[in-house]
């Protein structure tokens, strides 16, 4: 019972967190580009008058597009149409379950780690899961009968199936380094030192990997430079037959997507919820010295620190989108596979002579 | 069924770009043949923006016809009255006064700028640049609030008239275009550094949309595009008008004639622009009535009550600008003589001769009536020649007017430009062209 108990509550607390964050990336990056472009940005939403820097904004969006009205055309394959935004939410959504938060709490002599789903295939599973969103992006591009969403559903699904070459070849690399394909494992790993005195953290031992990772992965996002399939100035998007909250889901689905991939960039390559030189049992310094903690704050400060790396990368995703043009169709497929794919291969050879000669 | 329809093979997508499209400014429509995401054919329609320019002009006098340019190349208007005031001076063979000239060349400067800003932005907001696209806005609304503290209006202007200008410029002008001018070159200087060598940036343009010089000559391109393929014509050079020939500045030229020299020839011919704005300030002569624009005097209603008695003497305080007490700053800035330009409204308004002056010029058959005869003129606009050709039947309306539009030459060329390139390549090839409606349809 108390278990089944402990699942539900690390679920609704991942789930919270999750759509919670990303509701707020939706402000982080208006403001940002606001930012960028000299601009003020969203700010006139308010609650009773107190507006907070438009903090309120992201409810107000919600709200607005949850009581528009479900328009489906009238030339569209309807169950399809209807079906599309909900595969790509639904398969997005569900990656958050494998990401570990932070290491084992203790609380009353029960070991509850704070990751919802801890399965030995964990990073297979975002991988599959991830690709399965190309369904979502194909059947809107399709299902909505209109030419130009046709072309947006068929670019979406012919970038996301190259760079899942790249994605898939960059972490083998990794999984050759950190032999598991258990993100806690990894994470544990990532926990001890190399030389002594810097972290094991994969940016250190697969400083290639993570760039093809970070390339590929963005591209799988579908956001500028890489957002071919919306192409909003081109052809205007797979998603050009939606309104109201299906199309809410869309956008949705592209920041859960951000928060995902950067999730996966710190559990992967900058140590997950690791803080440097912190045990168990607290602070213990390279150049001695140690700074003993309780067991609780020693909780909290990887929890801290992962939100930190993650909100880290989620800036740097927000300020590439505001930086770049966009890529053509065919300067996309030659970067995926001329470019990315043989590095990764390289990435592969290099990384397997290296071990074999350590 | 159209062309496009007739010739297309029965494997290729058919498909509709506009009017209604995002980068089609809701003024034209493109019919493509496509073959997966390859461009094979192509059908360029224009017209949609069509509102009989040329024929409404034959029924207006040669002074009211004059806001209707404004509405030609909406975001360079001063250009548009400069290139129809110019010719109509060409026709009454008159020449502005030389202070007059001198703010006709600093306000078409800061048009063929503003109308670069809007190319290029349009251009880099349309390969996902959005970044960019408002940092040239935020330059052009610089130049902008420049222009509406001379103008009295940020786009429909109307402030260029025959023989002259409409008024002279604000006592305090300098600060406002001193802070254009700054942000102006901040942003390009922003802009160079994030596109200039930015690799995406350059594969995009480089080598799309080649146009050979005996292209752009066979199509009859002016302006930047004819200069991104390498062809040194400038209307500021080739038939100086105004006081070009006095001034410094060079005609920057592309070697490829792709899209990304369009892009750069833009990017220095702003310079070169602000170059001669500079250069034209420090030439300008002195207002020889500074002390006149501080409005000094009594009040308009006393001035006519007192010239319902007698003849009015003391002068009219009026705000020194656009409304002003024109008269002392008239010698400077428009030409002497009743037959060709408004009188002053403080004549209008208080003495019987300035009243009759004012009907003969605005009574239908009277005002502005040049000889028999016709006449061309070109200056160089934002999108290049410009030219206007106006036949004159006597009267005080013109028999026909022809525009000579920049970007009606360019925009033909487009089924040529983008035969062979992707779908992507079609927006940016297309701002690149600067295709504006109100110009290209009339």
């Amino acid at each position: 019972m108390i278990e089944t108990l402990i699942v539900l509550v690390k679920i609704v607390c991942a789930l919270v967190w999750f759509l919670l964050i990303t509701l707020y990336l939706t402000w982080a990056e208006r403001k940002e580009s606001a930012l960028m472009q000299d601009r003020i940005g969203a700010n006139r939403a308010n609650f009773f008058g107190i507006r907070i820097i438009g903090l309120f904004q992201p409810f107000a969006d919600a709200i607005k597009m949850a009581f528009k009205e479900d328009f489906t055309p009238s030339f569209s394959r309807k169950f399809l149409h209807d079906l599309a935004p909900f595969l790509s939410f639904f398969f997005t959504g569900v990656t958050i379950a494998t990401i570990p938060f932070g290491d084992i709490l203790k609380i009353g002599g029960k070991e509850i780690k704070l990751q919802v789903l801890d399965i030995n295939v964990g990073l297979l599973f975002v991988l599959a899961m991830l690709s399965f969103t190309i369904y979502g992006v194909l059947l809107s591009g399709w299902a909505s009968n209109n030419r130009w969403t046709l072309i947006g559903g068929l670019r979406g699904a012919a970038q996301l199936i190259s760079y899942e070459v790249a994605l898939g070849l960059s972490l083998i690399g990794l999984v050759m380094v950190f032999p598991s394909l258990d993100f806690s494992a990894i994470v544990d790993f990532q926990g001890e030192l190399l030389f002594g005195w810097l972290p094991k953290w994969g940016i250190f031992l697969q400083p290639l990997g993570f760039l093809i990772f970070l390339f590929a992965t963005m591209a799988e996002s579908e956001r500028v430079p890489f957002d071919l399939p919306e192409g909003e100035s081109e052809i205007v998007g797979f998603f050009t037959e939606y309104g109201g909250m299906k199309w809410g889901m869309y956008m949705f689905t592209d920041f859960m997507k951000v928060l995902i991939i950067s999730c996966l960039l710190t559990t992967l390559f900058f140590g997950g919820y690791q803080v440097p030189w912190l045990y168990a049992d607290g602070f213990r310094f390279p150049w001695g010295g140690e700074w003993l903690l309780p067991h609780g704050i020693v909780v909290l400060f990887q929890v801290l620190m992962f939100n930190i790396k993650v909100f880290f990368f989620c800036w740097l995703q927000i300020l590439l989108r505001w930086t770049y043009p966009r890529f053509r169709y065919d300067q996309l497929m030659d970067f995926g596979w001329k470019l990315l794919i043989p590095l990764s291969l390289i990435n592969i050879v290099a990384t397997a002579i290296i071990m074999s000669i350590l | 069924m159209t062309r496009i329809q007739k010739e297309a093979s029965k494997e290729s997508l058919l498909i509709n770009m506009g009017p209604s499209h995002p980068a089609m400014h809701g003024t034209i429509r493109i019919m493509l043949e496509l073959e997966g995401e390859v461009v094979r054919n192509s059908e360029v329609e224009v017209g949609y923006l069509h509102r009989g320019f040329e024929k409404t002009c034959e029924h207006k006098t040669y002074f009211n016809l004059l806001p209707y340019t404004d509405r030609l190349n909406y975001v360079s208007p001063l250009i548009n009255n400069l290139g129809y005031v110019m010719t109509m001076e060409k026709m009454l063979e008159m020449e502005a006064p030389e202070r007059a000239q001198y703010i006709r060349v600093i306000m078409s400067e800061f048009s063929r700028v503003s109308d670069h800003l809007t190319a290029l932005a349009a251009m880099t907001m349309e390969c996902g640049a959005f970044t960019v696209f408002l940092y040239y806005i935020q330059a052009r609304e610089e130049i902008w609030n420049f222009i509406e503290q001379t103008t009295g209006a940020r786009m429909t202007t109307s402030y260029i008239r025959i023989g002259g200008v409409r008024a002279d410029l604000h006592p305090d002008f300098k600060g406002l275009m001193d802070k254009a001018m700054k942000v102006t070159r901040r942003v390009l200087k922003d802009v160079k550094g994030l596109l200039d060598k930015n690799k995406i940036w350059m594969d995009r343009t480089r080598d799309v949309a080649v146009v050979n010089p005996e292209m752009a000559v066979n199509y009859g391109f002016t302006g930047p595009c004819l200069r991104a393929s390498g062809v040194s014509y400038d209307v500021r050079k080739a038939h100086p008008y105004l006081v070009y020939d006095q001034l410094e500045f060079e005609v920057p030229l592309g070697d490829k004639g792709d899209n990304f020299d369009r892009y750069m020839v833009r990017m220095k011919e702003m310079e070169q622009s602000l170059r001669i704005i500079e250069q034209a300030v420090e030439k300008m002569p002195e207002s020889s009535s500074r002390a006149g624009l501080m409005a000094k005097g009594i009040e308009p209603d006393e001035a006519i009550k007192a010239s319902r008695s007698k003849k009015a003497e003391e002068r009219v305080k009026l705000s020194p600008n656009l409304q002003g007490s024109e008269k002392d700053v008239r010698p400077d800035i428009l030409v002497k003589g009743k037959k060709y330009t408004v009188p002053p409204k403080e004549d209008t308004y208080t003495n019987i001769e300035g009243l009759i002056n004012h009907f003969n010029f605005f009574m239908s058959g009277h005002g502005i009536r040049p000889p028999k005869g016709d006449v061309y003129f070109s200056v160089e606009g934002g999108n290049g020649e410009l030219g206007f050709y106006i036949v004159s039947d006597g009267t005080d309306h013109p028999y026909r007017l022809h525009l000579r539009a920049p970007c009606l030459h360019i925009v033909s060329a487009l089924e040529e430009m983008i035969k062979g390139h992707y779908i992507a390549d079609i927006i940016p090839t297309f701002g690149s062209t600067n295709m504006i409606g109100g110009e290209l349809d009339r």
